[in-house]
């Protein structure tokens, strides 16, 4: 309830060190445009197979700090490891070993199902029958197998999205990144995505995923909240709601956003 | 290796897939050759002209039909009023005034001298300057008919002249659009180019797939590779299509070796695409891009020496050719074509481009960032 619970849920490592189990390590982590500060200080480890949620309303730093993870975008300073690789001298090693897939819609509108599908496959350096292999269980799994000669303009958004995640991890990478991955989409569409992330989750790839849908917030292993920039809680749904004493992610996330930059964060 | 042949797969689908691509490849070069080569001509095919004849005396009338006779002039007024035909040139119908003086004839025959008057509108000075040199020659022709006839023969044994036999190398008959093709050409593969592949990096940056593409482990150089290649291959193409056009339309010689004609246009067309990839790495929208584009194509057009020779341009301006491109290539088509020239006479214009090439496309993949 009150703003002292925040130092509960700070982050522990500040070493160097992440621990064994952690896949991605962020310590200190700092990212400013100018004099605005989009990433303030943060610190967090992911750990290996788990479902890591980054909430957040517009503009808390969300993307920003997932596309410093991703190599987009340079961190201003902080100490950064992805899937065991450094993010200022390792970075195309990074890119072998994540995918991604943004708010922002990333397949070719003017590309059919399959050639994009190809691409990027290819794009990866898998093999010409890997290709054609692992795009046909794809199409299979999405039941996209009518629409493979389709331009992606003219299948639904749903579908869309479903074969840009599945596309974003063709080449079986460790991590994915997932940038509010289901913004405009149907509720059952949203639940069948999920279902996804938790195939992805069980075939051993980490999944680093932001939303601000607050009750995607109870489908992962843990969570970590966002407040101007800042790591305002870090944990899993269940014991957040039991620190803030709420019901719902909903009331965790509101009763944090309204305690707004309380000191000892 | 693989990863290129995949983008310029990909690259040709999105081109042929896009329905506006086909006709801009096939008929924006058909009507570039028909309008421009047929409408860029400094030749002055009909003058217009109007006499104010003061005399009319038979010299006078002589002067005049030597200009009725020439396939050049067109007389469209003949009047006693000088205010009359400055009038006509007031609104543009009449290009040049001959006033007559009344005592043309007697001066003549008195004082063997006499003046006729010229006026050219010289709004455009290479045409005015062109319309001086047709009226004086015709006027100095029927001043040696008029020499020749008053004369008598005793006196012409006198007369010692000199002949000048000119012979025109290399387009004996003057012809113009044989000077223009091939410069047109270069204006065609130029303007595919830069624009294909100016809009091409940015395009994807618009849709956000660049995103996609720069998680990925791809490398700098391959990604360009995979751009430019396509590209590379629909301007060669273009060209070859432009030259058929130009050897059916206009039947321009073919002296040199083609095998040349596109070796030099393979790196000249490197130094295009990479500068139209440099610009699309460079800018944020479609529009920008295309803005820059033509900023740079219209300073490389007009001082390219396609419509005006860069030897007359100022110090400065032949200068700031040295690093048009255009004006490279142009060079090396028109010797090639017209005069035959081998590597050798061309070498150096050649290896120019080279280096060029070499510089702007390393410029390109340099300020291609995988990360903002």
């Amino acid at each position: 309830m009150s703003p002292q619970h925040h130092g509960t849920t700070a982050p522990q490592h500040h070493g160097t060190l992440p621990p064994d189990d952690a896949i991605i390590h962020v310590s200190d982590l700092v990212k400013k445009f100018g004099s605005f500060v989009a990433n303030d200080h943060l610190t967090f480890d992911v750990k290996r197979g788990e479902i890591f949620g980054f909430l957040g309303a517009n503009g808390a730093g969300k993307t920003t700090a997932i596309r410093i993870l991703c190599g987009l975008s340079y961190p201003t300073s902080g100490e950064l490891l992805v899937a065991g690789y450094n993010v200022y001298t390792q970075r195309e090693k990074i890119k072998k070993n994540i995918g991604y897939m943004s708010q922002k819609f990333s397949l070719y509108d003017d590309l059919t199902v399959f050639e994009n599908i190809r691409f990027y496959a290819a794009i990866y350096g898998l093999s010409k029958k890997e290709i054609y292999h692992r795009a046909g269980n794809l199409m299979k799994k999405l039941e996209l197998e009518e629409a493979r000669n389709k331009l992606i303009r003219e299948i639904p958004l749903g579908w869309k999205q479903k074969l840009a995640f599945s596309v974003a991890i063709i080449h079986d990478p460790k991590i994915v990144f997932l940038d509010e991955p289901t913004g405009g989409v149907d509720p059952i569409t949203r639940r069948q995505f999920w279902d996804m992330i938790y195939e992805a989750a069980r075939s051993g790839i980490t999944v680093f995923v932001t939303t601000h849908y607050m009750d995607e917030a109870e489908y992962c292993d843990r969570v970590c909240i966002m407040v101007d920039g800042r790591i305002a809680a870090l944990d899993t749904p269940m014991d957040l709601r039991e620190t803030f004493h709420a019901k719902t992610m909903n009331d965790v996330f509101l009763k944090l956003a309204r305690a707004k930059t309380p000191e000892g964060i | 290796m693989r990863t290129i042949l995949y983008i310029i797969q990909k690259e040709f689908i999105q081109v042929f897939r896009n329905k506006r691509m086909l006709p801009i490849i096939f008929f924006v070069p058909i009507v570039q050759l028909l309008i421009l080569v047929n409408a860029a001509t400094f030749e002055m095919k009909q003058i217009n002209m109007a006499i104010v004849d003061l005399d009319l005396s038979s010299s006078s009338r002589q002067l005049t039909s030597k200009f009725q006779g020439s396939p050049f002039y067109r007389i469209i007024n003949s009047s006693f009023s000088y205010k009359k035909a400055l009038s006509l040139m007031q609104k543009g119908d009449v290009d040049v005034i001959m006033q007559i003086p009344s005592g043309f004839e007697k001066n003549l025959v008195k004082e063997k001298n006499s003046q006729v008057q010229l006026m050219v509108n010289a709004i455009n000075g290479a045409a005015a300057g062109l319309i001086n040199a047709y009226s004086t020659s015709i006027i100095l022709d029927f001043n040696r008919e008029i020499l020749i006839e008053w004369l008598n023969p005793a006196e012409m044994g006198e007369i010692r002249r000199i002949v000048t036999e000119t012979s025109y190398w290399y387009n004996p008959k003057l012809n113009y659009t044989t000077y223009m093709v091939p410069g047109i050409l270069v204006l065609l593969v130029t303007i595919i180019g830069l624009l294909l592949s100016g809009m091409n990096i940015v395009r994807e940056k618009e849709m956000g797939t660049i995103e996609q593409i720069n998680v990925t482990p791809i490398r700098k150089i391959e990604f360009i590779a995979g751009k430019l290649i396509p590209f590379w291959i629909i301007a060669l193409f273009e060209l070859a299509f432009g030259l058929v056009l130009g050897k059916l339309l206009f039947n321009i010689p073919i002296e040199g070796s083609l095998w040349l004609i596109f070796l030099s246009a393979s790196v000249y067309l490197f130094v295009i695409l990479g500068f139209g990839l440099l610009i699309s790495t460079m800018t944020n929208t479609q529009q920008q891009s295309m803005l820059i584009s033509f900023f740079f194509m219209v300073i490389f057009i007009l001082m390219s020496g396609l419509f005006t020779s860069i030897e007359s341009m100022p110090l400065w301006a032949q200068r700031v050719d040295l690093v048009n491109p255009l004006a490279y290539f142009i060079k090396i088509m028109r010797m090639v074509l017209l005069k035959g020239s081998s590597f050798a006479d061309i070498s150096h214009l050649f290896y120019a481009l080279v280096i060029y090439a070499v510089v702007i496309i390393s410029l390109a993949i340099w300020r291609y960032r995988k990360v903002a």
